[in-house]
C-alpha cells in the first residue's frame, strides 16, 4: 500500500455557499470520512481555518528566524483541509479523492507520499 | 540491416513488456532488456543468432536484472524481487478477455494522470524501441524538451503508483481516447519511419494492428475502436503498392492498385458499414471512411474527391487538428484546384499553429506540390528546400528530391 495526500483546494475571495449546502457537505466528508475508515483507507484527515490565519515561520540571513503573517503561497487557491489515505495504487487513490472531490465540492489534489527508506 | 537491429525492431517491447510484468518497474525493464541486446551485440555476430530471439533476449534480460537485484538490493527487497521474477507470476493475471503484457503496458503508458503528449511518447519508447531523438522529430519538438517529457512520465509512474494492468470495464471508456491516439501514432511511425533508410516499419505497422484487434475484442461496442482498426486495415493495403522495385516512394495517385491487399481492404470494409450503421460516427471512423473512398476507386481519376473532402471538413471541424487541415487542403487541390489549395495552406501560415506547421514536412511538401501546379517553380522550390530539411527519412528524402529536380 501506499499513502498519498488529498488536498482540497479553496479559492480565495469565492462566494461562501449557503448555509444548508454548507452542511450538507459536513454531513457528505463525514460519511465519507466514515467510509474510508470502515475500507482501511484511513490515515489522518482535517479542516483548516483559512489561509488569512496562516504564519510563516523562515530562516533569515542573520541565522534567526522571521516571522511573517499570512499564507507563505502568493496565489488565490489555498489548501482547506486534507486527507491521508493508503491506497494500492494510483488508480485507486483517484478514485478516492474523486468521492472526496465531491462530497466537499472543489478540486482535489492527489499526491504520493515518498516511500519510507527500506530497513534490513 | 544486422540481425540484433532486426530483433530490436521486432522484440523490443515486447520484451519491456514481458520484463516490466516480472519486475513490476518500468526502468528496470527497460535497462535490463538494453542490456540484453548490449550482450546480443557481442555473441550473435560469432556465435550466431538464437533459434528463438526475442525468448533469447527475454531469458537473458531476466537472468540479468536477477543478478542485479541479487547485488544491489537489501536482503528483505532481494528476497521478494527474486521471489517475483523467478517462481511465479507477480499477482494473479485478469481474467478479462484479453490479457497481452504489451496492451497492459499501453495503458499505463496512456493513465489519464499523464499528460497527453507524455502518453504517446512513452509508448513509442517503451513498445516501439524509438529513440529519443526519433520521438522528438516525430512530434516536432526539440529533443532536450521530449527527454525531460519521457523521464518526467516514467518517474512518475513509479512515484505516483501508477497500475500497469488494463482497467476494470467501467472504467474503460474513459481510458480508450488517449490509447487509440497511441495505436494511431504507432502505426503512422511504422507506415512513414521518421528516420533511417527504410521508409516503412513493418513491424510496429503490425503491432498497431495487432493492438488495434485486441482493443476491437476488449471493447466489441465501441465504435471508434473499430474505426480505428479499420482505418490500419485500409491504410496498411497499400503497403504493397507504396513503393516500386527500386524501393522508391509511389505516390497514392500513381500506386498500382491492383496490388493492393484485397483481403485487408475486404475485411477494412466491412467494419466502416459496420460503424455506418451504429451511426455515432468519430474522428477515426471519418478517416476509415476517407481511406474507404480510395480503396473503391479502380484507379487515382475514380476517385470520389467531392465526399473525401466531405469527410475531411467533418474530421477538420471534430479535431481542429492542424495535420488534418494539411490533409484537407490536397482534397480541396482535387476538388477545386491549386488557387484555392494555396489558399486554404497561406490561412493556416496565419493560423496559431503555425510553429508547428513549420516543423511539418507534409505541409511543406504539400504547398511546394500546389506552387508547382501554379508555376511558381521557385517558391516551390524553396519549400521542397524545407521539406527536405525536415525529413529524416532516406526514401522520403528521395522521392522529395526528384520532386523537385522536375521543376522547370
Amino acid at each position: 500500500m501506499k499513502q498519498y495526500l488529498l488536498s482540497v483546494y479553496m479559492v480565495e475571495g469565492a462566494p461562501v455557499p449557503a448555509e444548508d449546502e454548507i452542511q450538507r457537505m459536513y454531513a457528505d466528508v463525514d460519511t465519507f470520512n466514515k467510509k474510508l475508515q470502515t475500507s482501511g483507507h484511513w490515515v489522518f484527515a482535517g479542516g483548516l481555518h483559512p489561509a488569512d490565519v496562516a504564519t510563516v515561520v523562515q530562516p533569515s540571513a542573520g541565522g534567526g528566524i522571521t516571522t511573517t503573517d499570512g499564507p507563505f503561497a502568493e496565489a488565490k487557491e489555498h489548501i482547506g483541509g486534507f486527507w491521508v489515505i493508503k491506497a494500492a495504487d494510483l488508480d485507486e487513490a483517484l478514485r478516492l479523492a474523486g468521492e472526496g472531490a465531491v462530497a466537499c465540492g472543489g478540486p482535489v489534489e492527489v499526491r504520493p507520499f515518498q516511500d519510507e527508506p527500506e530497513g534490513e | 540491416m544486422d540481425p540484433v537491429s532486426t530483433v530490436f525492431r521486432a522484440e523490443y517491447g515486447r520484451a519491456v513488456a514481458t520484463l516490466t510484468r516480472l519486475l513490476g518497474d518500468i526502468d528496470s525493464a527497460e535497462e535490463a532488456v538494453q542490456e540484453a541486446f548490449a550482450v546480443a551485440t557481442d555473441r550473435w555476430p560469432n556465435d550466431g543468432t538464437p533459434p528463438n530471439p526475442g525468448g533469447w533476449i527475454v531469458t537473458t534480460a531476466r537472468n540479468r536484472a536477477l543478478d542485479r537485484i541479487r547485488r544491489e538490493s537489501t536482503r528483505r527487497h532481494r528476497y521478494e524481487q527474486a521471489y517475483r521474477i523467478t517462481d511465479h507470476d507477480p499477482e494473479p493475471r485478469e481474467v478479462g478477455p484479453v490479457d497481452d503484457d504489451r496492451l497492459r503496458l499501453v495503458f499505463t503508458c496512456c493513465h489519464p494522470a499523464l499528460a497527453p503528449a507524455a502518453q504517446v511518447a512513452l509508448t513509442l519508447r517503451l513498445l516501439g524501441g524509438l529513440s529519443t531523438d526519433e520521438i522528438a522529430r516525430a512530434f516536432m519538438v526539440p529533443e532536450p524538451t521530449m527527454g525531460q517529457r519521457i523521464s518526467r512520465a516514467k518517474a512518475k509512474i513509479t512515484a505516483a503508483g501508477i497500475p500497469y494492468r488494463i482497467p476494470r470495464d467501467a472504467d474503460l471508456p474513459d481510458r480508450l481516447p488517449p490509447v487509440l491516439a497511441v495505436v494511431y501514432l504507432i502505426f503512422n511511425e511504422g507506415y512513414t519511419a521518421t528516420t533511417g533508410q527504410a521508409l516503412i516499419r513493418d513491424d510496429l505497422c503490425h503491432e498497431a494492428i495487432r493492438l488495434a484487434r485486441l482493443l476491437v475484442e476488449l471493447m466489441p461496442d465501441e465504435p471508434e475502436a473499430r474505426g480505428l482498426l479499420a482505418l490500419l486495415l485500409l491504410t496498411a493495403a497499400r503497403r504493397p503498392a507504396r513503393l516500386d522495385d527500386r524501393g522508391r516512394l509511389v505516390r497514392l495517385a500513381d500506386q498500382d492498385r491492383g496490388r493492393w491487399d484485397r483481403p485487408l481492404i475486404i475485411e477494412g470494409h466491412a467494419i466502416v458499414r459496420d460503424c455506418l450503421r451504429r451511426n455515432s460516427p468519430g474522428p477515426y471512423q471519418w478517416q476509415a471512411a476517407i481511406a474507404a473512398v480510395h480503396a473503391d476507386a479502380a484507379d487515382a481519376t475514380q476517385t470520389d474527391w467531392g465526399q473525401i473532402r466531405a469527410l475531411y471538413d467533418q474530421l477538420l471541424a471534430a479535431t481542429g487538428s492542424p495535420v488534418v487541415a494539411v490533409n484537407r487542403a490536397v482534397a480541396v487541390l482535387e476538388t477545386d484546384g491549386p488557387a484555392a489549395a494555396l489558399q486554404v495552406l497561406d490561412e493556416l501560415v496565419m493560423s496559431p499553429a503555425v510553429d508547428q506547421l513549420d516543423r511539418y514536412q507534409h505541409f511543406h511538401a504539400t504547398r511546394a506540390e500546389v506552387l508547382a501546379q501554379l508555376d511558381r517553380p521557385a517558391d516551390a522550390r524553396a519549400a521542397y528546400d524545407r521539406a527536405l530539411a525536415l525529413t529524416g527519412n532516406e526514401a522520403e528524402a528521395r522521392f522529395l528530391g526528384e520532386r523537385q529536380a522536375a521543376l522547370p
